[in-house]
């Protein structure tokens, strides 16, 4: 062993002394340096966003998605190494399918945010691998229709089920979060990646836990936070990726897409207007201090 | 030719061997959908050849508290589909959280009699109720392939009922009317089915749960009524 460092930190499923895993706290810091990433869950669907940095001219604009499908209802995007993100979209879609095989239905957004936790957290105890690189956020939205199970032939009753329980609660949007130690939580507003500080105190400002954002406000907010967050590396120039899902009655009839471009110009044009208001504000204020000298 | 006649006999072709396979359950079963939910039933006789191996069977099984099913086919088969189901409808319930729904019983029930079609003898019947979707009634017959229907009858002795079935059928009957219904279909097939009779046991599923009920053949199958 070479004379720096403690060691504790060389592999993974090694605790140090005061019970911290090093190998998940480095896959962290990879994850930090990501492009941010949030996630917004509203009363009538679920909005993800990147803020894509362009590391070259030479690539095409609007090319290498960083938002994956991974079923129908569900989306999934991740700040950190991109390939290990990859790797990770490819494991949930098993996932996606095997849940579709057994039980002839989509998955709900949380089974398949326990299963991914799971998957996640397993590279976390094996010398021979190393933790994710990524932390995830997962939106999906669970049907509030009911489902007939897949290849079923016929439909009972023509009058319908007896006994129905009339607004028994079903379906709704789901939005997890995974991190490299395979934690996660369902959260109202997500963030990750460089900018998630100030993303998160945006997110913390839309008071989504009242259940009010409608999902086009969310899409508008959502490509707002992404500029936040890009303000701190203005350096970088950056791509907008978006996609949605909406309840059934929405735009895309509960299916997971990437926002349309008009909107997504709209909102990123509400994006800008928004940062240039601040500034506007911050300039008045800068004025008002030199006034009272 | 000692062997000529060989093993795989039923009993009663060779006079010893009794194949296992043919322990035939559920030689009429139904279940149907009512206002609040849905009833089965089912009558009560398991057969070996021409011998009644047990005349108060009950073939109603309970794979999660409101999600039951009927069997009939081959006693062994359809016992392990039921308990395999069980396993991963109590398993379903404990990791998501919630309870399964009829729909998640049909599909299991559906995979495994149709990924193992070449080895079972198993037509089951599925019915069950939740506040979401109410009572629902799926039926998969021989092949593998799943049903959905207002009610549906099963075994051999179902031949001898689809036009009573289907020409005392309604939809929404009160709970009353879906129990005579049943009672005198199956008393119908029990009549004229020699692989059919015993007792008509039935199970009631709504909002309130899981009621049990049992007619007996003395009193012309009319009561005693709930036992449970």
């Amino acid at each position: 062993m070479t004379s720096i460092g403690t060691g504790y930190d060389l592999s993974n499923s090694v605790f140090s002394p005061d019970g911290r895993n090093f190998q998940v706290e480095y896959a962290v810091k990879a994850v930090e340096n990501g492009g941010t990433a949030v996630g917004i869950r509203c009363k009538d669907g679920v909005v993800l966003a990147v803020e894509k940095i362009i590391t070259s001219k030479l690539l095409k604009p609007g090319a290498n998605k960083r938002i994956a499908s991974v079923d129908r209802h569900v989306g999934i995007v991740s700040a950190g190494l991109v390939p290990d993100g990859r790797h990770f979209v490819s494991r949930a879609r098993d996932e996606a399918s095997a849940w579709r095989s057994t039980y002839k239905a989509p998955i709900p957004t949380s089974a398949l945010a326990n299963r991914l936790g799971g998957y996640v957290q397993a590279y976390t105890l094996y010398s021979s691998v190393r933790p994710f690189g990524v932390t995830s956020i997962v939106g999906g939205w669970d049907s509030e229709a009911e489902l007939a199970v897949d290849g079923q032939v016929g439909t009972g009753p023509k009058s319908g089920s007896g006994g129905k329980v009339e607004g028994t609660p079903a379906g709704g949007p789901g939005l997890y979060m995974i991190e490299p130690s395979g934690l996660y939580w369902g959260y109202y507003g997500a963030a990750t990646g460089k900018g998630r500080q100030a993303a998160k105190a945006e997110l913390e400002k839309l008071d989504l836990t009242s259940g009010n954002l409608s999902l086009l406000d969310g899409v508008k907010e959502a490509a707002r936070i992404i500029y936040v967050a890009h303000e701190d590396s203005k350096d970088k120039e950056f791509e907008l990726e978006m996609s949605w899902i909406s309840s059934h009655e929405g735009p895309t009839k509960g299916r997971h897409e990437e926002v349309p471009k008009e909107l997504r110009e709209e909102a990123e044009k509400f994006a800008r207007r928004a940062l240039e208001g601040e500034d506007e504000e911050e300039e008045e204020k800068g004025q008002g201090e030199q006034m009272e000298e | 030719m000692v062997s000529s006649h060989g093993v795989s006999g039923m009993l009663g072709e060779d006079g010893i061997h009794v194949d296992m396979n043919h322990l035939k359950s559920g030689e009429v079963n139904m279940a149907i959908n009512f206002k609040d939910g849905v009833i089965l039933g089912a009558d009560s006789r398991t057969t070996t050849g021409a011998y009644i191996a047990n005349r108060v069977t009950d073939k109603l099984t309970q794979v999660h508290d409101t999600i039951w099913c009927c069997r009939s086919g081959s006693a062994a088969d359809t016992q392990a589909v039921a308990d395999i189901v069980s396993y991963h409808l109590n398993m379903y319930g404990v990791v998501n959280d919630e309870a399964p729904s009829t729909q998640v019983a049909a599909s299991l029930f559906q995979e495994l009699c149709y990924e193992n079609k070449d080895a079972l003898s198993a037509g089951i019947i599925i019915a069950g109720y939740d506040p979401r979707h109410g009572g629902q009634v799926y039926s998969i017959p021989l092949g593998g392939s799943l049903h959905k229907q207002s009610f549906a009858i099963g075994g051999s002795g179902s031949t001898y009922i689809y036009g009573y079935t289907d020409a005392h059928w309604k939809e929404q009957m009160t709970e009353q009317e879906g129990i005579d219904f049943v009672r005198s279909a199956l008393s119908e097939a029990i009549k004229w089915d020699g692989s059919s009779g015993g007792v008509i046991r039935m199970v009631v599923l709504t909002n309130k749960g899981a009621v049990r009920h049992l007619y007996l053949p003395d009193n012309g199958y009319t009561g005693p009524g709930v036992t449970n």
